[in-house]
Formats: C-alpha cells, sequence, structure tokens
C-alpha cells in the first residue's frame, strides 16, 4: 500500500479545545479522500495541518515519506481550494492563475502557457481579463482550482470548495471536479460535511466526530457496515434496536432478544458472546413492509406490527411501524408495488422483515447520536424519549 | 412630481446645509485668496486697485525655490516615514484580539487630549540641547557635544511624524481591519513567502487607507506653520513660515495670497488628475 499523504499520532488544541486527538491517517497517491463530519469535528484542522496553517502539539505529517510538519505553507507541494475560494480580488482572472507561478518566478512565457492551458481546462478564456468580483459563484470555484492546479501540487486540498454554491450548480461542479480529478490523476483531500458529495466522489472517507476518526472505508464500507452509532446515525438514517445476544445460530450469525422479541437473528462479526448487550443498526431501505405475512426463511427476521405514521417523500415513502416496544421506520420506493396492492394506511396491521445480514453490530454506542436520526411520530400528549431501541 | 426628481430635491434639501457651510466658510475664502494674489500691495498693509502679475514673478525668487524645495522635502520625508511606520501597526492592531485593540487604539489617540501646541514645546524641551535626549545621544558618543538637534529640517520631520501619525494609523488600520487575512493564507498556499504575501496581497489589499493616509499626512504637511515654527528655526523654514511672515511681518496680504495659491494648486493638481483619469476608467483604482 503506497501512503502517500500521513498524520501520524497527531493533536491539535486551540485554548481550551482540543480540535484534533491522536489521529493517524493515510491517504493514497491518486485517490480521492474525504474527511465527512459535522462542523466543528476536526476536519478542517486536519486540512490545515496538511496545508501547513497550523502546527500539530504532537505528531508528524508526512508527505511521500517526508517529514514536513515544520515547513511552512509555502514550501509544501500541496495547494488549498479555500471554502471562500480567497482570489484576490485586485487581479484578474489570469493574473490570479498566474500567482503562483510568478512568486516561482517561472519564465514568462512559460507562464503564460500554463495559464493558457488551465484557462481552457476551466473553459474560462474569455474572462481571463475579469477581475473576480464580476465572476459567478460556479466562475470563482473554477478559477480557484485552476489557481491551485497551475502549480502542479502533490495534492490538492479542498475545504468545503461547494458549500458555497446552490445544489443544481453543486452537482455540476461535483462531476466536474469528478472529472479534472481524472484528468490530472492527483490526490485529492477533500473536507466536507455533506456525505452525499463525500460519498460521490470519492474512493474512501474518514468520518469524523469530536476531533477523533470513527471510521475509514470505501462509501459502500462506511455505509453498508458502519462501526459505530455515530457513522451509522450520521450517514444516512438509521434504526438502532438494543437487545441482547442469547445464543449463536452458527459461526457466522447470533440469535438475539430485543425488547421481549426472542430469536431475532443478525450477522455477527464481532464475536459477541451470549449474554452481552449489543446495539443493532438497520437502515429503513433494507426492511422490507406488507399486509401478507412472509414465507418463513433462513435467517429472515419476521415482526408483526402496526403503522403509526405514513410519510410520502416522492421517490420513497416512509413508514414508521410499532412491534410491540420497538419502532422502526421503513423506507420504500413506491408506496405501491402492483396497482391491485391495496396501499398501507395508518393503523394498518403489517409484516415487516429483514436479512440477518442487514443488521450490523455496532462497536460503539452513544446515546447522543439518536439525536441525529429522524424522530418517530408522537401521540398528543405522549412523553418525550422513547424512541424504540 | 415623479419619484425620481423627488428623491433628488430630497437629496438636494439633506446637503443643503452642509454645501451652504462650505461654500460661505470654504469655497468663497479661497476664491478671495486667488482674487488677492493679482492685485498690488500698498506700503501701509492695504490691497490696491487693479491688477498685477508682480506677486507672481515674485516667487522666482531663489530664496523662495530653496524653501519651497524644502517644504516638498520634508511633507515627502515625513509622509513616507508615516507610512513605514503605520502600515505595520494597522496591520497587528487588525490582527490583535478585540481588548489589546481598543486598549492599543485608545493610546493612538491619548495625544490628542493635549493641546497640540503644548505638544509641540514639549519637543522643544526634549530636544533642547540640555535636554534630555540630547543628553542621552552624547553620552552614548552618538552626536559630539556642539552639535543641535534643534532648528534643523530633521528636528521638523521628526515633530511632524510624531504629529501626523495618528492620522496615518487610523485609516491604514480601518483598511486593514476590512481586509480578508485568508488572502494571506492562500498567497503562502500558492508559494509566496511572508513578505511577498504581505507586499503582494496585503498592500494592494488596503490601497485605499493608503492612499487617505498619504492625502491625511502629505498635504497638512505642506501647509505646516507651527512645528517649523518651533523646532525649526531659520534653517527649517517651510512655505507656510513664508506665508505668516508676509501676513504679520511685512502685511503684504497679495504675497502672502500669491504663495498660497502656488501651495493649494500644487495640492490639488494631482487630486484633479487622478479624479479626471477614474472618470475615463483608466486611471488606477485608488479614491
Amino acid at each position: 500500500m503506497n501512503e502517500f499523504l500521513e498524520f501520524k499520532g497527531v493533536s491539535k488544541r486551540f485554548g481550551s479545545n482540543q480540535a484534533v486527538t491522536d489521529v493517524s491517517l493515510q491517504i493514497r497517491k491518486g485517490e480521492v479522500f474525504s474527511l465527512l463530519g459535522p462542523s466543528g469535528c476536526g476536519k478542517t484542522t486536519m486540512l490545515r495541518l496538511a496545508a501547513g496553517f497550523e502546527r500539530p502539539d504532537t505528531g508528524r505529517v508526512l508527505l511521500d515519506g517526508e517529514d514536513i510538519t515544520d515547513l511552512p505553507p509555502e514550501k509544501r507541494k500541496l495547494n488549498t481550494i479555500f471554502q471562500s475560494y480567497a482570489l484576490f480580488p485586485h487581479m484578474t482572472v489570469r493574473e490570479n492563475i498566474a500567482f503562483g507561478l510568478r512568486v516561482a518566478k517561472r519564465p514568462k512565457s512559460e507562464i503564460d502557457d500554463e495559464v493558457d492551458r488551465m484557462l481552457r481546462l476551466i473553459r474560462m478564456a474569455d474572462q481571463a481579463a475579469k477581475k473576480p468580483d464580476l465572476l459567478s459563484g460556479g466562475q470563482k470555484q473554477r478559477v480557484a482550482i485552476a489557481r491551485a492546479l497551475v502549480n502542479r501540487p502533490r495534492v490538492l486540498l479542498l475545504d468545503e470548495p461547494l458549500a458555497a454554491l446552490d445544489l443544481k450548480l453543486r452537482q455540476r461542479m461535483l462531476i466536474e471536479l469528478d472529472m479534472i480529478h481524472d484528468e490530472v490523476g492527483i490526490t485529492f483531500l477533500y473536507v466536507t460535511h455533506d456525505q452525499g458529495e463525500a460519498m460521490g466522489l470519492s474512493d474512501r472517507i474518514a468520518v469524523m466526530d469530536s476531533g477523533r476518526i470513527e471510521q475509514v472505508g470505501t462509501p459502500v464500507e462506511i455505509y453498508e457496515a458502519p462501526r459505530t452509532s455515530f457513522v451509522a446515525a450520521f450517514i444516512g438514517d438509521t434504526n438502532f434496536l438494543e437487545g441482547e445476544v442469547t445464543g449463536l445460530e452458527d459461526t457466522e450469525y447470533s440469535r438475539l432478544e430485543i425488547a421481549g422479541v426472542p430469536d431475532i437473528v443478525c450477522f455477527n462479526d464481532k464475536a459477541i458472546g451470549p449474554g452481552q448487550p449489543v446495539f443493532l443498526s438497520i437502515r429503513p431501505e433494507k426492511i422490507h413492509i406488507s399486509r401478507d405475512k412472509p414465507e418463513a426463511a433462513r435467517l429472515r427476521n419476521m415482526l408483526p406490527a402496526v403503522v403509526e405514521d405514513v410519510i410520502y417523500l416522492g421517490s420513497t415513502t416512509k413508514y414508521w411501524v410499532r412491534a410491540g416496544e420497538i419502532r422502526i421506520q421503513i423506507l420504500r420506493q413506491h408506496s405501491r408495488f402492483f396497482l391491485d396492492e391495496k396501499p398501507i394506511r395508518w393503523n394498518d396491521e403489517v409484516w415487516v422483515w429483514w436479512h440477518g445480514d442487514d443488521g450490523f453490530m455496532l462497536e460503539r454506542y452513544r446515546e447522543v447520536d439518536e439525536d441525529l436520526l429522524a424522530v418517530p411520530p408522537r401521540k398528543v400528549g405522549e412523553s418525550d424519549g422513547g424512541n424504540g431501541r | 412630481m415623479k419619484a425620481g426628481a423627488r428623491k433628488r430635491a430630497a437629496e438636494w434639501l439633506a446637503s443643503g446645509p452642509s454645501l451652504l457651510w462650505l461654500c460661505l466658510f470654504f469655497l468663497v475664502p479661497t476664491l478671495l485668496v486667488f482674487v488677492l494674489a493679482f492685485r498690488p500691495a500698498t506700503p501701509f498693509g492695504g490691497i490696491g486697485a487693479g491688477w498685477t502679475l508682480a506677486n507672481i514673478r515674485r516667487l522666482a525668487d531663489p530664496a523662495m525655490l530653496t524653501v519651497a524645495r524644502r517644504t516638498l522635502e520634508i511633507s515627502l520625508a515625513t509622509t513616507f516615514i508615516c507610512l513605514v511606520l503605520a502600515v505595520p501597526v494597522g496591520y497587528t492592531l487588525a490582527r490583535i484580539s478585540a481588548k489589546w485593540r481598543n486598549f492599543f487604539l485608545m493610546l493612538v489617540i491619548i495625544p490628542f487630549w493635549t493641546n497640540f501646541l503644548i505638544r509641540v514645546f514639549a519637543w522643544k524641551t526634549l530636544l533642547h540641547p540640555e535636554g534630555p535626549i540630547k543628553q542621552v545621544l552624547v553620552f552614548l558618543g552618538l552626536v559630539p557635544s556642539g552639535a543641535s538637534l534643534l532648528y534643523r529640517p530633521e528636528a521638523v520631520v521628526l515633530v511632524s511624524v510624531y504629529a501626523f501619525l495618528p492620522f496615518t494609523i487610523l485609516p491604514i488600520y480601518a483598511a486593514a481591519e476590512k481586509f480578508d487575512f485568508r488572502l494571506m493564507e492562500a498567497a503562502r498556499d500558492l508559494g509566496a513567502r511572508p513578505f511577498a504575501a504581505f507586499r503582494k496581497v496585503f498592500l494592494p489589499g488596503i490601497r485605499r487607507g493608503l492612499v487617505t493616509a498619504v492625502l491625511f499626512v502629505f498635504i497638512p504637511a505642506l501647509g505646516s506653520y507651527i512645528i517649523p515654527d518651533i523646532v525649526g528655526g531659520p534653517g527649517g523654514e517651510m512655505i507656510g513660515n513664508k506665508i505668516a511672515q508676509r501676513v504679520f511681518v511685512d502685511r503684504n496680504l497679495p504675497l502672502a495670497s500669491a504663495l498660497s495659491v502656488v501651495l493649494i494648486l500644487s495640492v490639488l493638481a494631482p487630486l484633479v488628475a487622478i479624479l479626471f483619469l477614474q472618470r475615463r476608467g483608466e486611471g488606477p483604482e485608488i479614491l
């Protein structure tokens, strides 16, 4: 494995605020690596540590095996795209892009050629003489990208580069960023709080919370096999079920009891033995719902339930159901699969079921992460809490 | 009345009082000075009838040219030193925490609590041959004991810098406070050393503050009268002193007016040129 940009046990404190705590991370050459987390999780501090705007209190930062911890920003072969773009307002687009080459004292003809090449890459050759104030958000963004890339950095650091753009433009710029990455092939370190951006663009994602890495993996691993309640709840939506291991089905699957319901089967890769408490995460779209009782099958968990709420979301419909003490949210792509099927309504008695592989035992569970989830419906006068674990 | 016309009328009404004030107490006196410059003087300090160019011709006197050149040199030196001192101060003020910033801004403003004349006299005491500064410099062997710190152009520059520095610091601080310091990080990120980032990004970013600071120092320095009068001596005289002498000693108002006209035009000409160029959208955007 070729680690390219590497953080080794990095910590950083600002006054009384511990921004980053003992983080180690390896980013591979040529990949798009995202740091994903809520604001204040330390992801921007990680980027500033890489860029050289901050020095870590402890730990080292390495680029291609070379220790760059003590190098000032101008000596690092990394360039940053700032959230605010930070284009120089007194310079034209061309002068902005040429800035890095000019301070490097490269010959004028070479600077002109390189800037022309970048202007073509971002398709803004006809805007070269404009000042940044006259550009739209998307255009500023592209100039910021060109201004960084013209220096041929070894790693491009992107700090929430799309946060200031509207939704449609964000989607277009995301595709454009992907194309630029394919074309220049350099390593991207991408900082964002938007899971959609991170999922769509990244080869790998590190999910951060409170200055620590919660999980590193491909978008599929992060979504399908979250290791902590934070990752499960921050990315997408999920159901948390609290239970106890009662026995082993075989070497790979365990039987659990959840809120009085026995014999729920779950994939067990955590080696949790009988008698131990466990938290389960099941994605709403992995759970099936129907009026008719499904056929029993090996590793299939089935529960009778009552529909509490039906929320039509356009492309999907969300159902909140109650099975005994358990409250579960279920997402279905269509409100009806067949036209002659009777739609599921409030207070209907239904069956819900899911496969043993679709539930995931969490390594770490924190109650506060439930705040990240969708809130179940509440009847008038019903007390807060008790959201069906 | 249409909305646009009504709005314009309201604007005239709102700016009317200050416009009237400026006309009565600024424009009319200035025009009077221009008129007086072309009237003959009578031997008894009065103003004669008819028109003459004699006052203007007398300005070509070599002694007058020496004073004019000295005035320009002292003003340029004062402006330059003020800027060199004020830019780092303004930069620092914009970067430190609000608590310290208010404290230091207070220090900049405190001298204004004391009368200007008294502060200049205080410098005379400080620079006096028996004064503390001279004593220390002689003790350190930096100046011979016979040398004088007072009554020379350098003394005028020193005291002028002291007097005008707050007027440079405040506009530069105001511009630096609005400056987006993330641009400095961007410049560093793109390979600029700290000083290059300062020169290529910070200074252009606060250019309006710099121009204001230059105007706030250079123009009053050109017309300086009290400072050269108190610490300048004959070797540190400026145009302001010459004008005062024509008025109070010679009682020759037309000649004093002619000198004033030269002073006013030499300040006005570059300003008008800049404004004119800006109207045509060619010149530097500095005002």
